[in-house]
Formats: structure tokens, sequence, C-alpha cells
């Protein structure tokens, strides 16, 4: 029987020839990744099991970047943390700012995560690396200090739901993140509960590698454990100048089992905007337009990439922020702030009335850097619409592309790149 | 494992981590300081509301969101026994076994409940009584290896235990 990417990666690292949906295994893990959150936790619970050494230096990685630069004394301590324990384990991927950035942005640039991975991360979206062809998923605390003391864990081997993208997009503004904004509203914050998502087809093979990870990204907002894109020449292309380590590529079989496939026509879609409170919420923009907003951020670990960057200068570039609107633009990592410089599209953001941040995760998760007061609106590139995500319970977050958010900043309500004038 | 027995509180559906545990007070992982401000936006005061024992039921999806364990943490310090759901957000529920708060998927029992009834669950089996009611339910029960982890207090004593055993 045929397997799929999901089954085949873990049929891999659990050593054996075959698995199916629904089994429970026990597979190595190629690298186990923790922040300044999740990783002091982590470390509690590693220094609870009784042994004295990780099971390997070299496949840990900690990024300080949720709450740092440290915003407060207990973030300093929290980051302070997984920095000793680093130290203490001589670990290999251990990086402080200023040369690291928002830890999903920062592993695929570094080449640290590879096709055909299995990974573990503290962190929910560490299935963004599902967009390079890596089985990589989300886990807790505990789990994470379990991979840390033994490099594996146990994995129920998830069905899978297969996305076929068919067309091109008419509006040229359409992009990864209109898509899968589409798909959660389509099948609903549970849609993909426990399951792996797969995304193929013409619109998919179009995407960028930045897009793509855009995509996988938010595959967990669908209650996935993966969201997997076959590697293919661009992937190649992208990791060859990155990688570390040697890499594999697995494809799903043609006669794979799929819990259910889904066919999407991408030709009319629309900007995709998601409502308060729910990722699923979601509305075209040409319907939403009557939303005024208070602030405009465009960053964190769904698009802080610099495609993300260079699609928000365009719609920014000779325009003023609304005299009413804060812009808070955040690059994902030090390399993509470098680039941003370079390419002149900080002077842009600046020149618009924008603040251009250093990396950090800062107001995604209502950290710090942007805080929403009571009753205030924001658009954002970020990934979550949760009550509270960003600052007061009674304030407001509208989940956007780079290109809607950057327009919105200019009209003060939600709207377009074409309708910026 | 015991029989926990406690009074049921209702919660929706879609519960999320930043409501179960706002992200503004991650900046630490002490169990109590987190119980303190647990579902604060939806129950305020909830630890000192609940008697110790009493039992979180909820709708679809509870604890969807983020990977944090600060949300199951703040649960079991808040002094809730145990949560029933119609449904889990994935990582939500390893994150509870892991550290050996019984978490069941258990619908029906879910849906009748009212506020206040009194449950009995017994985790090992997966069946509740709603004694309120005179009603009983059969949860899902856990794997064997997943009922190990629990009975073992969570995933780091088991693992422990584990490599002891190997030494
Ligand atoms: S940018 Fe936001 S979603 Fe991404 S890792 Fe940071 S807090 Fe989480």
């Amino acid at each position: 029987m045929g397997m799929t990417i999901a089954e085949k990666i873990l049929a891999a690292h659990a050593g054996l020839d075959e698995v199916k949906a629904g089994d429970l295994v026990n597979a190595k893990l190629d690298l186990v990744l923790a922040n300044d959150i999740t990783g002091p936790l982590a470390i509690k619970e590693f220094n609870k099991i009784g042994i004295d050494k990780v099971f390997d230096k070299d496949k840990i990685v900690l990024i300080p970047d949720h709450f740092a630069p440290a915003k407060d004394i207990a973030s300093a301590q929290q980051c302070r943390d997984i920095k000793e324990f680093s130290q203490k384990h001589q670990l290999t991927h251990y990086y402080e700012i200023g040369r690291t950035g928002i830890e999903h942005c920062f592993l695929p640039e570094q080449g640290l995560v590879v096709p055909g991975d299995l990974v573990i991360g503290a962190d929910s979206h560490t299935c963004t690396y599902g967009a390079l062809g890596a089985f990589s998923t989300g886990v807790g605390s505990t789990d994470l200090a379990v991979g840390m003391a033994l490099g594996e864990n146990w994995f129920r081997v998830p069905e899978t739901i297969k996305f076929i993208l068919t067309g091109k997009p008419k509006n040229k503004w359409v992009g990864g993140k209109d898509y899968i904004l589409y798909i959660i509203g389509k099948i609903g914050v549970d849609g993909a509960q426990y399951k792996a998502m797969e995304f193929t087809g013409e619109a998919i093979d179009a995407l960028s590698v930045d897009g793509r990870m855009t995509m996988s990204n938010m595959a967990i907002e669908a209650g996935a454990k993966a969201g997997l894109i076959a590697a293919d020449e661009k992937t190649i292309e992208y990791i060859k100048a990155r990688a570390k380590r040697p890499w594999k590529i697995y494809e799903s079989d043609p006669d794979a089992v799929y819990a259910q496939i889904i066919e999407i026509d991408v030709t009319d879609l629309e900007p995709q905007i998601a409502f308060p409170h729910l990722p699923s919420n979601t509305r075209p923009v040409s319907r939403s337009t009557h939303v005024k907003i208070d602030q405009s951020v465009i960053g964190s670990c769904t698009n802080g990439r610099i495609e993300d960057l260079r699609i928000a200068a365009r719609v920014m570039q000779g325009k003023k922020v609304h005299p009413s609107i804060r812009t808070i633009v955040i690059p994902g990592t030090q390399e993509i702030y470098m680039q941003a410089v370079n390419e002149g599209l900080v002077q842009i953001f600046v020149e618009a009335g924008a603040v251009f941040s250093p990396p950090t995760c800062g107001p995604c998760l209502g950290g710090y850097m942007g805080i929403l007061a009571k009753g205030e609106r924001a658009i954002s590139t970020t990934n979550r619409n949760f009550v509270g995500r960003m600052g007061h319970p009674e304030s407001e977050v509208y989940l956007s592309s780079p290109a809607i958010a950057a327009a919105s900043a200019v009209l003060g309500r939600i709207g377009s790149p074409g309708e910026v004038a | 494992m015991e029989k926990l027995k406690g009074k049921a509180w209702k919660v929706g559906n879609d519960i999320d981590t930043d409501v179960i545990i706002p992200a503004r007070y991650l900046n630490t992982s002490d169990g109590d300081f987190l119980a303190a401000h647990c579902l604060e936006d939806l129950i305020p005061n909830v630890k000192e509301k609940i008697t110790p024992g009493d039992i979180l039921v909820a709708g679809k999806n509870f604890g969807c969101g983020s990977s944090r364990e600060h949300a199951p943490i703040a649960i079991k310090y808040a002094g809730f026994s145990c949560v029933l759901a119609e449904s889990y957000a994935r990582i939500f529920y390893r994150n509870a076994i892991n550290i050996g708060l019984p978490i069941i998927v258990a619908p029906e029992a879910c849906r009748e409940a009212i506020e206040g009834d009194v449950l009995e669950v017994d985790p090992t089996t997966g069946v509740i009584h709603n004694l309120a009611q005179s009603r009983s339910y059969q949860g899902e029960p856990f794997p064997p290896f997943m009922l190990e982890i629990l009975e073992s207090g969570g995933v780091i004593p088991f693992t422990a235990k584990k490599l002891k055993g190997k030494a």
C-alpha cells in the first residue's frame, strides 16, 4: 500500500519499512527546538529526569525570540536560563540576539532544518518546516525535555488531508497567506485536528519557498500536526546554499491513502481577512473595507520574511502611513533585517512613517513592541486573532497578508493595494 | 488510578491557550502564579471560586492555539482534578497527559452536564457518572502506555523510571 510523506518520514525515523495512519511509533529526532518561553520549563523538567547529558549537543536549538530583547526582569531571567543551559551542555545551536531572530524564520534560513527531517519544537508553529518537506511538529515543554534527553519521542501517525490548489490567481496580491486563510475558513480551526495537511497543485508549485512557509506555518491554526509540501527544485535551490547536513526528499505515493482530498481553484480568490476572534472567521477583503484600524503589524514567523517585506514596501513606497495609525514592521531575522537595509526597504518604511523593529515575536503574542489598548483594532500579518492575543481582552486583531496590512496602514482602514492611490 | 469527584465548571468551544493563560503571564512558569491567572478573561479568580478537585467541562477543540504547557499547568494548579471535553487540540492533549493531568474525551457527558453538577470520573476506564442527573457515560479510555504515564504522575517520572530500569 502506498504511503504519504508524513507516513514515510515517520516510518524512516522509527526504523520501520511501513507505517499507517493510527499507528503509534517511537521515532528518532533530527532536531529539537525551544525558545525563551518554553525552554526554561523544558529545562526544569529535563533536570528532573536524572541524567546529566543531552542526547546530542548538535541537535538542540535554543532561541531567545519571544520576549527578547528581554522586555522585563522575569523575561531576562528566562533568556538567561536557556543561555546557561546551552553553555553548560555546550550546545552548538544557541544564538544570542543580534545573531538570530524568530525561530521559524531563522532555522530554515540557516539550513538547520532540511527536507526529510523529523523535528519537534516546543512551539506550535514548528510546523513551518513542512514547507521544506520535513515532518515538524509542535510539542509542549515536557515532551521537549524527553526529546532533549533521549533524542526520540512517540508519535501517532496522522491521517493526511490533501489540498490540491489549481489555477493562477487573477489578483496579483493574492498569495500563500490568502490560500491558507481561505483553507482554514473552509475547514475550521479543528478541520485538520490530529491530522497532517499536504499542499499540492500548480498554485503551490508557483509559490516561492517563503510563500510556502507562510502556508505550512498556519497548519496548526486548522489543528493540524504538520503542513507538508513535497520538496521540489525551488526547495533544493533554497536548501543547497544553506544546508549543514545531507537531506532526503520524500513524496507521497500515487496510491497513498488520504482521509480527504480537497480541491480549490484559486483563480478568482480575493485577499482574505480573518476577523476576530478565530483564524477561521474569514472574509474577502472587499467585504472588510468598513473596518477602521489603529495599528498595522507586518512581521512574525508567518510573514516576516524578505518576500513579505518586499511586498509591503512595494505598497508603501512613496506613501504615508495614515495620520491616526501606528505601523510596526518587524523583520524575521538579522539576515532579513540586513537584506531590508541593503534593498532600501527600511528607508521606504521609515519615510512612510512606520516603526522598524529588531527581529522579535513582540506584539504577535501580546508580548511587547505594540500592545493594543482596550477597544483598539489591529490588522496584522501574524497567525492568531484570539481574544486578547495582542493586548487588552477587548482589543481586536484582523489577520491578513503583508500587501493588505501595508495598504490598510496607508488607508487607515482595511483595504487593498489597489485603493492606495 | 483513583476516582475523581468534583463539581462541573462549564466552558464553550474552541477555548484557546491564550484564554487559558494569556501570554502576558508567560514570563514565568511558576504553577501558583499561572493558576492565579487561569482563564481570567473568562472566569475571573477561578482559583478562589472552585473547590480543589472540581472538574472543567468543555466543548470542542479545547486548548487550541499555542504549545504552551503553562496552560495545563495553570489548570492543574488552579485545583481542577481533570478536564472533560468534546474534543481537544492535539498539543494540549499531549501536554496534559505529560504533566499528569487526566483529560478525557467525552462528548455526550460534556454536552449534557450542567454547571454545578457533581461528576465522578474514573480515569482508568473513562467512565463518568453525573451524580446530579444519575447518568453514566463512557468516555474514551486511554491507550495503555498513556495510562502508565498518568499513573507515574507524568512523562518525566515515567521516563526517569524507564531509564533506571535500563541502567
Ligand atoms: S512570531 Fe508569533 S506565532 Fe511565531 S513563534 Fe513568535 S509568538 Fe509564536
